[in-house]
């Protein structure tokens, strides 16, 4: 089997990004491979001048998850940034953002964090994801 | 019984959420020997399974599993 996990990033939400480096450093602390491929909000939230801004909830998370996350926040969980920073410490961790959605968003590769590694097209994607994992947050 | 000898490294992880207990002890694990202990300290719930399936899977031996209060204790040898 395949251990690479590829991860697609939609969503800009900082739930949502959370969810994602979760998952990531999960995955990298076993030695799983994580392919990490940023589209539309998620990689404008990855530009290095946004990427510590608050990005919000999902619709779906309401008052009441607004509530649970600022509690969590203020007992010092680590933002979604720093969780995907350890994540890369530990190795076998590559972050790719989306040629398309870096025209759609007017972004060149100086406007993005360090955290990520380079820009591909989604046919390199798939190749790189092979026969492994595809999650899609 | 407690084992308190030779641990070479503490990782305190109280208060660090999911998944970051295991991300730092891996981190730790890199600077130690082969049969060195590490101790990790995690105030995580979920750390309890984590760290047993991490070491199954990491090949690390997990020694010790205990809790206090609120703290979690693992004493793990590295392999």
């Amino acid at each position: 089997m395949d251990q690479t996990l590829s991860l697609v990033m939609f969503s800009g939400t900082d739930d949502k990004l959370n969810a994602a480096a979760v998952l990531t450093a999960g995955a990298a602390a076993i030695g799983r491979p994580v392919h990490l491929f940023l589209q539309y909000w998620a990689l404008d939230a990855f530009r290095a001048d946004r990427i510590a801004d608050d990005h919000g909830l999902a619709p779906e998370a309401g008052a009441e998850g607004l509530h649970a996350t600022t509690a969590l926040r203020a007992a010092g969980q680590a933002p979604w940034h720093e969780t995907m920073r350890q994540a890369k410490e530990l190795g076998g961790v590559e972050i790719q953002a989306c040629t398309l959605s870096m025209d759609l968003l007017h972004i060149t590769e100086a406007d993005l964090d360090p955290l990520v590694d380079g820009v591909e097209g989604v046919t390199a994607f798939w190749l790189a994801a092979g026969d492994g994992q595809v999650v899609f947050i | 019984m407690t084992v308190t000898t030779a641990v070479a490294k503490t990782v305190d992880a109280r208060g660090l959420s999911c998944p970051l207990p295991i991300v730092k002890t891996a981190l730790a694990m890199r600077e130690l020997a082969s049969g060195d202990l590490v101790e990790v300290l995690a105030t995580d719930p979920g750390s309890t399974k984590d760290f047993a399936a991490w070491s199954k899977t990491t090949g690390h031996t997990l020694v010790e599993s205990s809790v206090d209060g609120k703290v979690f204790r693992y004493l793990l040898r590295k392999k």
